[in-house]
């Protein structure tokens, strides 16, 4: 298994966690995919790569370094989101009972190893 | 350290994902160790957001730790996620006695009353605070007492200790101000609160060398909202609540205090990311009162 698929797995396990992805956050075009069904990697890697740029450009006017992680809460679910190196950034859907602390830190460790 | 104490400890290290830290933050708190008790809380309120145990756990220590304004948002957290909790109930009946709100805490106590009828401390308290309220103006030991939140250890403070003053509302006919970030609820600074197209309402905000940012941000935040927006209701996750940002040097939160407006709260990144939250909530509440004030 590679290491990007391995990533996705370990995120995949976490309780709640509906699917991750990885995709190119300059075009939103998806790289790899574990997702459940009725889950649109597509829809996700362009409305979340869209909004994780428009964040990193608010970090950037308010003095900040570009985010690590980014966490978009809803009423019935979340986004969460791992840039990492070479523009890519690792997303994943979660539900609202999810773990989110553990997905995080499978989330920033699969996004170290990116490249 | 004692055997139980140790064995959570262990417990929680092989398995960090478990519930044992519950137990092992509640006895810490019993053993009177409250800053351990803290950072097990923490851990745990961070892992586990949606869990009303762990906001109600965390409350017990800082209202232990004399930090009435976060066991108020804490306990607040506990009943958003479990309306019937009666330790949450018991615990904010027994700030705003503290804070002199004798009948909003008997309205706590008559609601806990009401979801466990069988719980004699509820009953026992009700009797005391209203036989005592009479006496709630002065400053009399026997009243701060009245209502004890269930296994919590009365702070130290006096019954005007100024904490609370931070956690209860304003009265509605306080009249408004020119930030709703000034009245001692919130650091102006850190805080921005913008309207729908981008400009800034309340609130200041420093870029890293000094400099004034706040207007520079403003603008992004209007995008950020209709992004949010777009994308938790196209993905079927429903309305966006709020954005968690983590940067390297600093933690912010997005909210949305009213449909029109957009709320940052940003922090030093050692503040823990919960905590953040905590502090973007509260704002939120006073920034949606100041709104209806000026609005």
């Amino acid at each position: 298994m590679s290491t990007v698929a391995a990533g996705l797995d370990r995120v995949t396990r976490v309780p709640g966690v509906r699917g991750a992805l990885i995709a190119s956050s300059a075009d939103g075009l998806v790289v790899a995919e574990q997702l459940m069904d009725g889950v649109d990697g597509r829809a996700v890697a362009a409305l979340a790569g869209s909004l994780i740029a428009r964040l990193a450009r608010t970090a950037h006017g308010a003095g900040l370094r570009p985010p690590v992680f980014v966490h978009l809460r809803g009423d019935d679910g979340s986004i969460l989101a791992a840039p990492g190196a070479d523009g890519l950034v690792l997303l994943a859907v979660v539900g609202r009972e999810a773990n989110v602390g553990l997905a995080r830190l499978e989330m920033l460790a699969a996004a170290g190893r990116l490249a | 350290m004692s055997d139980d104490i140790r064995t959570l400890t262990t417990r929680l290290a092989e398995e960090p994902s478990s519930l044992a830290f519950l137990e092992l933050a509640e006895s810490l708190r019993q053993r009177g160790k409250l800053d351990a008790a803290y950072k097990v809380a923490r851990g745990g309120v961070g892992r586990y957001p949606g869990l009303a145990d762990a906001h109600d756990l965390m409350a017990r220590i800082l209202s232990d730790r004399g930090d009435l304004a976060g066991a108020f948002d804490a306990w607040s957290d506990a009943l958003r996620l479990d309306p019937l909790r009666t330790g949450a109930l018991k615990g904010i009946a027994f700030l705003y006695f503290r804070a002199g709100d004798v009948a909003a805490a008997i309205g706590h106590l008559e609601r806990a009353a009401e979801a466990d009828p069988d719980d004699p401390s509820i009953h026992q308290a009700l009797a005391r605070v209203r036989r005592e309220s009479a006496a709630a103006a002065s400053p009399a030991v026997a009243v701060v007492d009245a209502v004890p939140p269930v296994d919590a250890v009365p702070p130290p403070a006096p019954i005007s200790s100024p904490p609370i003053a931070a956690a209860v509302p304003p009265p509605p006919e306080a009249p408004a101000q020119d930030s709703p970030f000034t009245a001692g609820a919130e650091d102006e600074r850190g805080v921005l609160l913008v309207d729908a197209n981008g400009m800034r309402l309340a609130g200041e905000l420093s870029a890293g060398d000094g400099s004034e940012a706040g207007d520079r941000v403003a603008a992004q935040l209007a995008g950020v909202s209709r992004e949010a927006a777009r994308a938790t209701r196209l993905l079927g996750l429903g309305s966006w609540q709020s954005i968690a940002v983590e940067s390297p040097g600093a933690h912010f939160i997005l909210t949305a205090p009213t449909a029109e407006t957009v709320l940052l709260v940003t922090r030093d990144a050692t503040f823990p990311m919960a905590r953040v939250g905590l502090i973007a909530e509260r704002a939120a509440r006073t920034a949606r009162s100041w709104l209806e004030q000026v609005g």
